[in-house]
């Protein structure tokens, strides 16, 4: 099994998203949350990362998303909205959570 | 209290996530009983509090997107936004809400004051401002 990483910084501020990328294992799980969720919208500088990530799954919190005027049809193809019973769940699917920050 | 001066606001942190974006409104609220020249300036992560379609709902925090748009009724002139943090973010100014502003005294009206402008420029207000006050 793997882990559910959990990522709340924006990726043009911090570079918590590219590292959690970086070392988390195959077969993880990258839930992205509050400024984090900027990481999941296309055509930014930053897309690259996840674009160019394999063998993780990619998730962003809805009301998250939401809340920064995101529109659904802006993310990331393969970027999977979850609502917080969503965010329930992956934590449960995986072997524990780490957060980083 | 005769000299009017430049105030510049910075801003430079996304909203919600943290509390910057907020306490910046919250003093140029405050600072706009005190008759001085009000302009604010977004970039980096800061041109995301301009970003309109703003739906807090789900997430039990107040969205405070509407309260930029009355920005220009609190004597605010000019909301800067530089381009080149915008296009990083996958940006235009059609993502971005308007702010109108009207001098009640001479009745003179302008419907948008966010205005984006290159990097230079945000330098060259940046010095000119004679405060500037950074979140």
């Amino acid at each position: 099994m793997a882990d559910l990483y959990t990522v709340n910084k924006s990726p043009f501020e911090k570079n918590s998203l590219e590292q959690a990328i970086r070392f988390a294992g195959d077969g993880a799980s990258i839930l992205l949350i509050e400024d984090g969720v900027y990481g999941a919208m296309a055509g930014t500088a930053a897309e690259g990362l996840i674009k160019g990530a394999s063998g993780k799954k990619f998730y962003a919190l809805r009301s998250d998303v939401k809340a920064r005027g995101i529109a659904e049809d802006r993310l990331i193809g393969g970027v999977e909205l979850v609502d917080y019973a969503g965010f329930v769940d992956l934590v449960e699917a995986t072997d524990k959570v780490q957060a980083w920050l | 209290m005769s000299d009017v001066k430049k105030f510049m606001y910075l801003n430079r942190r996304a909203p919600y996530g943290t509390i910057y974006a907020w306490e910046s409104l919250e003093v140029v609220l405050i600072g706009a009983a005190f008759d001085q020249e009000v302009s604010l300036v977004f970039i980096d992560d800061g041109v995301y509090q301009l970003v309109k379609g703003s739906d807090t709902s789900e997430s039990n925090m107040k969205n405070f997107t509407p309260t930029y748009r009355t920005l220009g009724d609190y004597g605010v002139r000019h909301m800067y936004v530089d381009k080149a943090s915008l296009e990083a973010r996958g940006l235009s100014q059609d993502d971005l809400i308007q702010v109108a502003w009207e001098d009640w005294e001479t009745e003179e009206e302008v419907d948008n004051i966010v205005e984006v402008v290159e990097s230079a420029q945000v330098t060259e207000l940046l010095g000119e401002s004679d405060v500037v006050f950074s979140f």
